[in-house]
C-alpha cells in the first residue's frame, strides 16, 4: 500500500543548530497522525518542509508514491497540501472572508472582485465549520481564539488531502475545540490525511491513530495511539530527563519583598493582575499563547502604558512610565526576542555588553573607555562562560545559547533586583538550556529577583520557586513549584476562561 | 436565523460607515473649518473666481497624492513621483513637438511612460529586494536627469499642438453649463479619483494593495504571487503619474525639465494629511484628495490674507505634524 505522504531521511540544518536528523514521518488518508515532541524538536520544521515553507538539505518525499519536492507554499497546495500555521498568519486589515479566500477571489471581468459570492463562500465553509461569523468581519477586531478559527477555514477552503494544524487548539475554548474535531472527524471520514501536531496529551488520547515521536531533531517511534499508555509518550518525548525537572526550592519567606504588582489592568490584554515576589526567588508565568504574560512584562518594564494598577519595588511605590525609569527603579526585562529587541547582532560582544550601561564607560570629555569596556566583557565572559573566540566577535556569529549570555551580561553589568525574562531558551539547543537554567538559578541564588515567562511547562516546572498562571489577560492562580504540582494542575489554571467573556464575544 | 442575519448586515453597515468616517472625519472637518475660516476673515475667499483657483491648483498636487496613495498602502512610499511626472512631460514633448505627431500619441506616450517608469520602481523593489524608499530615491535621481538629458536643459514649448493646453484649462463642463466654468484640470483629477478608488476598493489589484500592506509575508504564502503584484501596483501609480505629467505640461504649455523635485514630498504630506497609514495597510483616496485640498486651500488661503509665502510653509508643515498626530491619538484610543 502506497502511503498518502512519505518522507525519509530528512535533514534541516538552520546556521548553529542541526533541526532535523535523518527524519521518517509516513501519512495514510483518512487518518490522524500526530506528531510529538518538546518545543525545539524539529516538528514545525518537518511539517514546514513538508508544505514547502523551507526546502530540506537531505532525503526524500513522496506523494502517491511519486517522489516531489515542492518548492513553495503553491507547489505544495498544488499537491494538495494544506496547512495551519502555529503563530497567526493573517491580514489584520482585511476581512475575515478576504483573508480566508486571498489569492483566489471569485472575480468578474477586468479583474473586478465580485464580494457577495467571496462572502458567500466563505461563509458556507464558516457553517460547516460551526462558527458563527459574519465574512465581513475585520480580523483584527477578533480575538486570537476566532482569528485560529479564521486561519483554519482558510486552510479548509483549499480542499487539501492532506491537512497540517500545527497547535491548532492552542487559543480555543473547549466549545470551539469540541467543534474543531467534529471538522477533523468529517474530514477523516472523506479520506484526508491529517497531521496534527500539539502539546495537550488529552488530545492524542481523543483524536489521534497514530503518534510519531520526535526528539532533538531525530526520529524516536511511531506508537499507534490507542494501546500506547501516555506514560510511555511522554518517556519518548523526555528521554531520560523525566526524573530530575523538579527545582531545590530555597525559603525565601523571610526575604524581603523585590517587587509588587498591584491590579495591574491594561485595555482586553491585562485584567486585574496582583503578585509578589521576594528576593532570592524564581517566579515562573505559565500560560498559553496569548494569556497576556508578555503584557504584563511590558507593563512592569514600562514599555506599554497601564490603564490601571501599582508597582512597588522594595515596599516603595514607583512611577514607570518609561524602561528607562524601569531600569533606573532597578528592573530588567530579556524580550522574548533578542535580535529584534535584546542584541545589536552586527556590533561586537565587547560592545554589547556595554550598550546598556555606557556612561560608566565615557570620559569626562565623552571618549569611550575601550580598555575598561574590555576588561568587563571578558569578566563577564568568563563568569557566565560565554563561548566566543574573543570579545571582539561578532554577536551573530555566536549560537542562540550564546548570544542569550550576552543579553544577561548587558543586564547584569546594569545590577537589577528584578529581571524579567521572556521565554530564555526559545531557539536554544537542549545542552545550552541547563547552562541558562543553572545561570539562573545562580542569579536567584544572589538575592535577585527572577521572573521567568515560558511557553515549556517543563521548562517552568524545572525552574519554579512558585508558577503564576495567566489565562486570557488574568493571573487565574499561583501554585507552589516543586513535585506537588502537577502539569494538569497548571493546564487547568491556563484554560480557564471566563464563559461569560466568550459568550459576549459570539454575540457580537 | 434570518434575525441573525439582518442583525448581522446592519452591524456590518454601521461598521463600514463607521469605519468609513472615523478615517476621513478629522481631515474632512479640518477643510471645512478652514474653508469657514477663511470666508469669515476675507470676502475674497469665498469668490467663484478663487474657488476655481483652488481647485486648479490642487489637480496636480491631487493626482500625485492618488498615485502615492496606492504605493503607501502596501506599506511602500514612493519619492520619485515629482520628477517622474517632468519625464513623463518631457516625453510628450518629444513625441508632440519634435516628432510632431497627433495629441493623442502624445496623451498615450504620457501614460506608458509612467508605468514603465512605474514598473521598473516595482521590479527594483519586488524582484531586487531594495528598501522602496532607497528604489524610488535612485528613481527620482535617474528620472530628473534623463529629463534634462532628452532636453537638453531646455523647456519643450506645445505651441504646434493645438488643443494641447485645452487639457488643463479648457473647460468642457463650462461648455454645457456657462455659469459653472470648472476647469478641464479639475474634472480629470475628479475622474482619475473615481477610478482610482473603484480599482483600490473593487478590484484583486487593490485588495492586494491593502493585503501586502497588512501582511506581505501572509499574502506571500497564501500562494499569491507577490512580486507580480507589487509591480503591477507601481506601474498603475506610474500611469497615474503620466496623466499629472500631462496635466503640469498644459497648464504650463510648455514640459519644464528642470521642474518635479519637491512635488513627491508633497503628494506624500497630501496623503498623510488624509489619514492613510505610512506603515500600509489601511488608507483610502477620498483622504489623499481631501488631504491635497486642504493644502491647497491653506495656500490660497494665506495668500489672500497676504500672509507672506515663507509664512505658509511653516504653517503646512506643522499641518502635516498635528495631522499625523491626531491619526496617532484616534489609533490609540480605538485599538
Amino acid at each position: 500500500m502506497t502511503y498518502l505522504v512519505e518522507m525519509k531521511g530528512i535533514e534541516k540544518r538552520f546556521p548553529g543548530v542541526h533541526a532535523l536528523k535523518g527524519v521518517q514521518f509516513d501519512l495514510n488518508p483518512g487518518e490522524v497522525h500526530a506528531l510529538m515532541g518538546e518545543n525545539g524538536a524539529g516538528k514545525s520544521t518537518l511539517m514546514k518542509i513538508m508544505s514547502g515553507i523551507y526546502s530540506r538539505d537531505g532525503g526524500e518525499m513522496f506523494v502517491d508514491g511519486k517522489p516531489v519536492s515542492p518548492v513553495s507554499p503553491r507547489a505544495a497546495q498544488d499537491l494538495g497540501i494544506g496547512i495551519i500555521h502555529q503563530e497567526l498568519s493573517l491580514m489584520n486589515d482585511l476581512t475575515a472572508a478576504q483573508n480566508v479566500l486571498i489569492g483566489r477571489e471569485p472575480r468578474r471581468s477586468f479583474g473586478r472582485l465580485d464580494e457577495p459570492a467571496l462572502n458567500a463562500k466563505t461563509a458556507e465553509i464558516f457553517a460547516s465549520l460551526n462558527l458563527a461569523m459574519d465574512p465581513r468581519t475585520r480580523v483584527g477586531t477578533q480575538t486570537i481564539a476566532r482569528q485560529q478559527l479564521i486561519e483554519i477555514a482558510k486552510a479548509l477552503s483549499y480542499n487539501p488531502r492532506v491537512l497540517i494544524m500545527d497547535e491548532p487548539t492552542a487559543a480555543l475554548n473547549d466549545i470551539e475545540i469540541a467543534e474543531l474535531f467534529k471538522v477533523i472527524e468529517k474530514l477523516k471520514a472523506d479520506g484526508v490525511g491529517i497531521v496534527y501536531i500539539s502539546h495537550r496529551m488529552d488530545e492524542i488520547k481523543r483524536i489521534a491513530d497514530r503518534v510519531t515521536i520526535l526528539r532533538d531533531g531525530a526520529y524516536i517511534d511511531t506508537v499507534e495511539a490507542a494501546d500506547t499508555p501516555l506514560t510511555k509518550i511522554i518517556q519518548l518525548m523526555v528521554g531520560r530527563e523525566v526524573t530530575q525537572n523538579t527545582p531545590v526550592i530555597p525559603d525565601t519567606s523571610q526575604n524581603q519583598v523585590a517587587l509588587e504588582v498591584r491590579n495591574l489592568s491594561r485595555g482586553k490584554e491585562v485584567w486585574d493582575v496582583s503578585f509578589d515576589i521576594r528576593k532570592g526567588e524564581i517566579l515562573g508565568f505559565a500560560g498559553l499563547m496569548g494569556a497576556g504574560r508578555t503584557e504584563v512584562a511590558r507593563i512592569i518594564f514600562g514599555a506599554d502604558a497601564r490603564d490601571r494598577g501599582e508597582i512597588l519595588v522594595a515596599g516603595q511605590p514607583v512611577n514607570i512610565r518609561t524602561p528607562h525609569a524601569a531600569v533606573e527603579a532597578g528592573i530588567g526585562y530579556l524580550s522574548e526576542d533578542r535580535k529584534h529587541f535584546g542584541l545589536a547582532v552586527d556590533m561586537t560582544v565587547r560592545a554589547n555588553i556595554a550598550m546598556a550601561n555606557l556612561v560608566q564607560f565615557t570620559s569626562r570629555t565623552g571618549v569611550l573607555n575601550e580598555v575598561a569596556m574590555k576588561e568587563t566583557a571578558i569578566k563577564y565572559i568568563d563568569q557566565l562562560g560565554i563561548r566566543t573566540p574573543s570579545d571582539m566577535q561578532a554577536v551573530r556569529l555566536l549560537s542562540g545559547g550564546n548570544q542569550q549570555k550576552v543579553v544577561i551580561a548587558k543586564w547584569l553589568l546594569r545590577d537589577c533586583d528584578v529581571l524579567i525574562f521572556d521565554e530564555p531558551t526559545r531557539g536554544i539547543d537542549v545542552g545550552a538550556k541547563s547552562e541558562i537554567y543553572a545561570l539562573l538559578e545562580d542569579l536567584a541564588a544572589q538575592g535577585r529577583a527572577i521572573i521567568v515567562i515560558s511557553s515549556e511547562l517543563p521548562e517552568v516546572m524545572r525552574l519554579s520557586h512558585r508558577i503564576a498562571v495567566m489565562c486570557e489577560g488574568r493571573l487565574t492562580g499561583i501554585l507552589p513549584g516543586g513535585e506537588g504540582t502537577t502539569q494538569e494542575q497548571i493546564m487547568e489554571l491556563a484554560t480557564q476562561r471566563d464563559s461569560a467573556l466568550s459568550v459576549t464575544e459570539d454575540v457580537l | 436565523m434570518t434575525t441573525t442575519t439582518v442583525d448581522a448586515t446592519k452591524s456590518a453597515l454601521s461598521r463600514i460607515v463607521v469605519a468609513g468616517t472615523h478615517q476621513r472625519v478629522l481631515a474632512f472637518a479640518s477643510l471645512i473649518v478652514l474653508l469657514i475660516g477663511f470666508s469669515i476673515a476675507s470676502p475674497n475667499f469665498m469668490q467663484t473666481s478663487n474657488m476655481l483657483a483652488i481647485l486648479q491648483a490642487t489637480s496636480v498636487n491631487g493626482v500625485l497624492a492618488i498615485a502615492v496613495t496606492l504605493v503607501i498602502i502596501t506599506g511602500g512610499i514612493d519619492l520619485s513621483v515629482g520628477t517622474m511626472m517632468t519625464f513623463c512631460a518631457v516625453i510628450t514633448g518629444v513625441v508632440l513637438t519634435y516628432a510632431g505627431m497627433p495629441l493623442a500619441f502624445g496623451v498615450v506616450a504620457a501614460v506608458l511612460t509612467g508605468a514603465v517608469c512605474g514598473a521598473c520602481s516595482g521590479t527594483f523593489v519586488a524582484k531586487m529586494a531594495i528598501p522602496p524608499f532607497i528604489a524610488t530615491l535612485g528613481m527620482m535621481l535617474i528620472l530628473k536627469g534623463l529629463s534634462l538629458v532628452i532636453s537638453g536643459t531646455r523647456p519643450i514649448y506645445f505651441n504646434d499642438t493645438p488643443g494641447f493646453s485645452e487639457i488643463s484649462r479648457g473647460s468642457l463642463i463650462g461648455e454645457v453649463v456657462p455659469s459653472l466654468p470648472i476647469p478641464n484640470g479639475v474634472l480629470i483629477l475628479f475622474i482619475v479619483a473615481a477610478v482610482t478608488a473603484y480599482i483600490l476598493n473593487r478590484t484583486v489589484l487593490g485588495r492586494y494593495c491593502f493585503a501586502l500592506g497588512s501582511n506581505e509575508e501572509s499574502v506571500r504564502l497564501s500562494g499569491v504571487n507577490t512580486d507580480r503584484w507589487k509591480i503591477a501596483i507601481y506601474a498603475l501609480a506610474g500611469s497615474i503619474v503620466g496623466i499629472a505629467g500631462l496635466l503640469i505640461a498644459s497648464r504650463l504649455n510648455s514640459a519644464q525639465p528642470a521642474l518635479g523635485l519637491g512635488y513627491e514630498l508633497e503628494a506624500i504630506a497630501a496623503v498623510v494629511i488624509g489619514g492613510t497609514s505610512l506603515s500600509g495597510g489601511r488608507g483610502s483616496i477620498l483622504g489623499s484628495l481631501i488631504g491635497a485640498l486642504i493644502m491647497a486651500v491653506l495656500t490660497n488661503g494665506l495668500r489672500v490674507l497676504s500672509v507672506a509665502q515663507e509664512w505658509q510653509t511653516v504653517v503646512t508643515g506643522a499641518i502635516i505634524i498635528l495631522a499625523v498626530y491626531a491619526d496617532m491619538m484616534r489609533r490609540n484610543k480605538t485599538t
